[in-house]
């Protein structure tokens, strides 16, 4: 097998808080190929934000410190690299896009300068060339007129063009890893359709792996080729996009697929529900993590946290009772 | 369908004044709601969708009276309350009641629960303390929360708990109608499906009538009788979910639709992308609306524009579109 683009190994991050210590990310493994779609699927709170913060090495300091773990990008540690090196690989190997494309721009400068800084930055070229390539990734991204749009600044644009600038930055260097982290959601659907879509243009044109973070299953669905399913700081499951939405494993995976409403679902009918909430942080179950809503729980599941098993060899979920549950042995 | 109709709008219009310069004299107006028709049956959802700025919260505050409409009517059971005032208005306050989308926000967070879901009572001078008490303690059961949590803060809940309050508040009077504004869009997945079974159960319950306004398509069709299709202030369409989803006929309802990622990797994508953003609704587009990003535009949408009609071959649904004239 060769060597994965990106390798996220044991990944541990804590936060200080008034009220103590929270360990945010807890023991996540995953790797990412070349070109290839990861898709990172959960709910507020499940750490999927800050897996993206750390191999950024962006968590907010002093509170947020990655404690254990490894981020191998091509066999280098990004954990152990230092400053200067990680601010060459930002915005150059690796880039990120955020939610909400209006706290990402910086409110007091143009467009056009936000955008050629980063070429400017990362390659030994003059200003002009920074300008000149600055114009074609704008072009490239869809903004219209890309020479009037560099003068104006964010505030000038709508929701759906300020993302794409963000995107445009992004890429201005042509990373070989985009992060996007729920790049669509504040935007509407016929917006995140034009996104989703420039995305995978790109990707293919550039070759580059995508970590796309959403809780949005749908979109998961259509651009991910392997997925994982984080719950309260751990990996509940990881698979191909098939494996996860043909044969969930995991009772969480498997409680969010069978209670979204879908198209074809029948009018005014019950959804099946999960019952309960995300656990916070601070009081976390001492087991396993989904223990207190889950249907199949046994006594057992409160005692200790269950390892990781292989259901085939692109599968795998974090469950005692896996087996049981897809036989049909334990019941609701 | 010889039901009569609960709530009736009709040709509803709201503008707002845009002032501008340094007298602030008004110039423009942006037309939030231009010229909107519906009718709600009693015990039905009526679905309301479309991308944000169409207009669709601004609709549903008209509809409660939070906002003076500019033109038009809203007719509830009948009467006319498009322009009354003041005292008159008290009892369709109580009938009409509204959710909405962030409940941290219209949560009074200096109030306990408790005071919170009396304050429909006292206001309207309903009950004597004691019954007021035990009404919300009732209420909490019915949206499925603990009585102790009546000398608790709205903070000290979660997102769908601090919903199931704004709900509980929202039926404390036994109203007729409720007005839900993005109630779930706030909400995790696995806490959504447990608020839409509330609302459901409830309408059920006490045959409710609802105004249902959303983003998510999904949702959307799961919960209503029929959907409305917003766009720009009008309506561009409106019929039976299961119609509008196989047969939608309006271009904007076609892609609106087809931009809906769908939880299936199985799933061929077979998208119409719409290039451009929404216009904004201060200088509208002449004609139709909708025609700078229609894919099927035609000559006569830039100077035409359609009314919402039933369509000939299909009775279930109405268009507002010139291909169907």
């Amino acid at each position: 097998m060769p060597q994965p683009l990106l390798s996220v190994k044991n990944l541990i991050s804590e936060f200080d808080t008034d009220e103590g210590r929270v360990r945010a990310v807890d023991d996540v493994s995953f790797d990412l190929a070349a070109g290839e779609t990861l898709g990172i699927v959960g709910e507020s709170g499940c750490g999927k934000s800050v897996t993206a913060l750390s191999i950024m090495r962006l968590l907010p300091q002093p509170m947020g410190q990655i404690v254990g773990g490894e981020i191998l990008l091509e066999g280098e540690d990004l954990i152990q690299a230092s400053l200067s090196r990680m601010g060459k690989i930002r915005g150059n190997t690796i880039s990120m896009v955020f939610q909400e494309p209006m706290t990402a721009l910086n409110p007091v400068h143009t467009i056009g300068r936000q955008i050629t800084e980063v070429p400017y930055l990362h390659k030994d070229i003059s200003k002009d060339e920074a300008t000149r390539q600055a114009m074609e990734v704008l072009d490239r991204v869809g903004i219209p007129s890309p020479d009037m749009r560099m003068g104006e600044y964010p505030h000038q644009l709508s929701g759906g063009m300020r993302q794409r600038v963000v995107i445009a930055i992004a890429l201005a260097c042509k990373p070989s890893i985009l992060i996007a982290d729920e790049p669509t959601t504040a935007l509407d659907v016929t917006i995140q359709a034009q996104i989703l879509e420039l995305i995978k243009e790109l990707q293919n044109e550039m070759g580059m792996a995508v970590i796309l973070i959403t809780h949005d299953l749908g979109v998961i669905a259509e651009t991910s080729d392997s997925v994982v399913v984080m719950y309260a700081g751990r990996v509940a499951e990881q698979g191909t996009v098939y494996d996860i939405f043909d044969n969930p494993s995991h009772p969480y995976t498997r409680g969010l697929l069978s209670s979204i409403p879908r198209l074809d679902s029948i009018l005014k009918s019950v959804l099946p529900i999960i019952e309960g909430m995300v656990p916070g942080l601070l009081d976390l179950p001492k087991g396993c993590r989904f223990e207190n809503r889950c249907p199949y729980r046994k006594d057992s599941c409160a005692e200790s946290i269950p390892g990781i098993e292989s259901i085939s060899q692109s599968h795998i979920v974090s469950c005692f009772h896996w087996r049981d549950i897809e036989s049909g042995q334990v019941g609701k | 369908m010889s039901e009569n109709p609960i709530l009736e709008v009709r040709d509803l219009k709201m503008h707002f004044p845009v002032k501008e310069g340094i007298f602030m004299r008004t110039g423009k107006y942006n037309k939030a709601v231009d010229g909107v028709s519906l009718k709600i049956k009693p015990g039905e959802t009526l679905g309301l969708v479309g991308e944000s700025g169409c207009g669709k919260s601004t609709l549903g505050r008209c509809i409660t009276r939070l906002y003076n409409p500019t033109a038009g009517q809203i007719r509830f059971e009948g009467k006319d309350i498009t322009h009354i005032r003041g005292r008159e208005l008290h009892p369709y306050r109580q009938n009409i009641q509204m959710i909405f989308q962030d409940p941290m926000e219209s949560l009074n967070s200096r109030h306990t629960v408790g005071d919170i879901l009396q304050e429909p009572f006292i206001i309207h001078k309903i009950c004597d303390k004691a019954s007021r008490q035990k009404r919300v303690v009732e209420l909490l059961e019915i949206v499925g929360l603990p009585a102790r949590s009546v000398t608790r803060y709205p903070f000290e809940f979660s997102g769908g708990q601090r919903q199931r309050i704004g709900i509980a508040r929202a039926i404390a009077l036994n109203p007729r109608l409720i007005i839900c504004d993005e109630p779930v869009s706030a909400l995790d997945v696995s806490i959504q499906s447990q608020i839409l079974n509330l609302l459901i159960e409830l309408q059920k319950e006490f045959n409710l009538s609802y105004l249902f306004i959303a983003h998510d398509l999904a949702v959307v069709k799961h919960i209503s009788d029929r959907i409305a299709i917003m766009y720009l202030g009008k309506l561009v369409g409106e019929g039976e979910g299961e119609t509008i989803y196989q047969n939608a006929k309006h271009p904007y309802t076609q892609s609106l639709i087809s931009a809906i990622p769908i939880p299936n990797p199985h799933h061929e994508v077979k998208r119409q992308v719409l290039s451009g953003d929404v216009p904004s609704p201060i200088d509208p587009p002449s004609g139709c609306s909708f025609h700078p990003r229609c894919p099927r535009v035609m000559d006569e949408c830039k100077v035409k524009t359609p009314k919402l009609i039933p369509l000939k071959e299909h009775a279930e649904q109405d268009v507002a579109c010139l291909l169907y004239t």
